[in-house]
């Protein structure tokens, strides 16, 4: 890969910064606008946006191969559209509609792409790790060389299933990385509220598990430890934990304002050293004219405009198939007996609506 | 690595086995007839099993695919719902479903969502198996049913073999199904012998449930163990000239009430057992469902039978004052049928 060859050297070539640019503007245009839909109540539930992050997100995904996989919590914007999910599919499925990826039946949280080994957005603190360890440990019973990535914030650190993975993964030598987007905040508590040890990446090594710390607002750092991670991962069956440490600018989801557990002059100071700026500047450094870079931020503007406006004319999904995908096709004929006596209703909205089908 | 082959039968043979053995044999045939088959869990391997349902297996299929794990439910049954989703055919065995508690976060919150949650894009053909019941004085927090919580929650499928035929089909059924499944195995069971189909192609379908004693007078809907104690109820009754049919359900979710319904409409007459408790449970389920489905049916108030609703003592008489026992079943019979 091109990329691999550059990093080597040390540098980047300015295509591939370019490029990687545009996917970070492309994430903080989206959740800038997500944020403006959810306010304009086209999208509910919970919205949680990872502006400042992105260099964290982008730099993860594109040391990615392409037939690796990908999970993460529920802060997943970012992740699914720098795995290449269109802005479209994204923006459909927070508008809850049919075009989404997830057929309006996931929302925010639950962003998928299975075609792109993109396995999901999930929204309990620290569930999708022992998930992840199962499709690590499924790469591995198959004979393939690919490896996990599973995203993490800094709160899902203290809980039980967090340790459980990191065990079955050293244990088994699973090729996963888990990586721990440290935003500084689980919801309002702050790592140092919350973790005893907060250098959050020490605690691999309770498993004897390889655990290292990048600035995960330096895109170059991330993708090179990323890449190097997961090649040990893919290589050696060498599981691994990467800690990056970041900044959530917004608070932890829409509804948070973020002041309660922080202050305007914290945030205000983290946004002074902005990941999309530092990568703007070194590729003025490299020669790229303010033409071209304000063409970036206007592609941005324009794909996420289109988005909003294909996740507007997509349809609702259809009521009379609100049970349906629950079961696998082919299980409608288990539950042909289970009608008589149902609640009430229950025939129409579920039997009726495509359970099993 | 796998090298075992599996017999072929005469159509139509049986074998008298026990429980165990029957489940023991269904993984057997899986194992050999599907690679993505593993079995998953606590003891499975080098100890052959905490109840020895997995003995032998690993010599047989090798450690890859006879999994020994830490004591971590939470972290491999959500390792099984993984590898279900790249299309693994995982078993995760839990050695009690007390302990199934640990991982609830992944059997609700994951494995029953994955369908729905990520509109059909992926399933999660996932089994999970474990035994409940109680009778051998393990005290509260090891003589638990809690098969109902788990029939409750949409996405997932439960099925109950109360016999070692349905031991082997049902499992065979759920290893061949496209979807979680949990399949609650009984302990007082696992010793009980029976008549077990060798086809390996035999499955006992999900969904259906089956008559296993006919009668006239009176409808006993029952599973797992609470067959066998409806059963031994319903022959005592016979010697007093009382005819009870037996409902096995077989299948939680979905549960097949239509076998129900029409056996109750025939005795006109129903009573629910389970060895859970009772309040929101298994037969609260069933109760609700013959009421409104066979209303004009019934010559009496639909009778319920389940654990005394304490956590269960340790004391062999207070154990068994809290089981739900054949006399208790028999009151209840009585008071269904005005006698």
């Amino acid at each position: 890969m091109a990329v691999a060859h550059a990093a080597e050297e040390g540098a980047l070539p300015v295509d591939v910064r370019m490029r990687l640019y545009e996917e970070m503007v492309l994430s903080r245009v989206f959740e800038t606008e997500a944020e403006r839909q959810y306010k304009a109540a086209k999208i509910g539930g919970y919205c949680h946006l990872s502006s400042g992050q992105e260099a964290t997100t982008v730099g993860v995904v594109e040391a990615l191969e392409p037939d690796d996989l990908l999970v993460t919590g529920y802060r997943c914007h970012g992740f699914a559209l720098a795995r290449g999910v269109s802005p479209e599919a994204v923006m459909a499925e927070l508008f809850g509609r049919s075009d989404g990826c997830a057929h309006g039946r996931g929302g925010s949280m639950h962003l998928l792409d299975v075609g792109r080994g993109f396995y999901g957005g999930w929204g309990i603190v620290a569930g999708q790790l022992p998930v992840a360890t199962g499709l690590a440990l499924a790469l591995v019973r198959q004979g393939r060389s690919q490896a996990v990535v599973c995203e993490l914030g800094d709160g899902a650190v203290n809980m039980g299933a967090w340790h459980e993975s990191l065990n079955l993964a050293a244990l088994w030598h699973l090729p996963i990385v888990f990586l721990i987007v440290n935003n500084e905040y689980g919801m309002g508590t702050s790592v140092g509220r919350a973790s005893a040890e907060p250098e959050l990446w020490r605690r691999a090594g309770a498993h004897r598990m390889h655990g290292e710390r990048v600035d995960g607002d330096d895109l170059d750092a991330v993708l090179e430890a990323s890449r190097r991670l997961l090649q040990g991962a893919r290589d050696e069956r060498r599981p691994a934990v990467l800690e990056a440490v970041t900044y959530r600018y917004r608070g932890h989801s829409v509804a948070d304002a973020g002041l309660a557990y922080r202050t305007r002059e914290e945030i205000a100071e983290r946004r002074s050293s902005d990941p999309l700026v530092r990568v703007r500047e070194q590729l003025r450094d490299a020669g790229v004219s303010e033409a071209e870079l304000e063409d970036v931020d206007r592609r941005a503007d324009e794909r996420v405009r289109a988005a909003v406006e294909f996740a507007d004319a997509s349809p609702e999904p259809d009521v009379s198939r609100l049970a349906a995908a629950m079961y696998a096709p082919g299980s409608a004929e288990q539950f042909e007996r289970m009608r008589p006596g149902s609640a009430f209703g229950e025939e129409q909205l579920v039997f009726d609506a495509g359970l099993g089908s | 690595m796998t090298t075992a082959t599996v017999t072929p039968t005469t159509p139509g043979a049986t074998e008298v086995m026990t429980y165990r053995e029957a489940l023991r044999l269904a993984m057997r045939e899986e194992l050999a007839r599907d690679e993505r088959v593993f079995i998953m869990g606590e003891e499975v391997g080098l100890f052959e099993g905490s109840y020895k349902v997995t003995a032998g297996l690993m010599d047989e299929f090798g450690p890859d695919r006879v999994r020994d794990t830490p004591i971590s439910e939470e972290g491999f049954v959500g390792a099984g719902v993984g590898a279900a989703m790249l299309g693994e055919r995982p078993i995760v065995e839990i050695m009690t479903i007390n302990f199934l508690l640990v991982a609830m976060d992944q059997v609700i919150n994951h494995a029953a969502k994955v369908g729905a949650m990520f509109g059909g894009e992926v399933r999660c053909p996932l089994v999970i198996r474990t035994p409940g019941g109680a009778g051998n004085q393990l005290t509260a927090q090891h003589s638990q049913s809690l098969e109902g919580w788990f029939a409750s929650t949409p996405g997932l499928k439960v099925v109950a073999p109360a016999n070692p035929a349905d031991a082997k089909g049902l499992l065979k059924a759920a290893v061949r199904d496209e979807d979680p499944v949990l399949v609650v195995e009984n302990l007082p069971l696992y010793k009980q012998k029976g008549e077990v189909p060798l086809d390996p192609e035999h499955v006992t379908p999900i969904g259906r449930a089956q008559v296993v004693r006919e009668g006239s007078d009176l409808t006993i809907v029952a599973h797992s163990y609470a067959v066998t104690r409806s059963l031994e109820v319903a022959g005592q009754l016979a010697e007093e000239g009382i005819s009870a049919e037996v409902v096995d359900l077989r299948s939680l979710r979905p549960l097949d009430v239509e076998t129900v319904a029409a056996s109750v409409a025939r005795t006109n007459r129903a009573l629910c057992v389970e060895e859970g408790w009772p309040s929101y449970g298994v037969t609260a389920e069933i109760a609700a469902r013959i009421g409104k489905a066979c209303f004009d049916d019934l010559d009496a108030p639909v009778e319920r039978v389940g654990m005394a609703e304490v956590p269960l003592p340790y004391a062999k008489n207070l154990e068994l004052a809290a089981m739900p026992g054949s006399e208790r079943i028999t009151a209840a019979a009585r008071s269904v049928l005005n006698r």
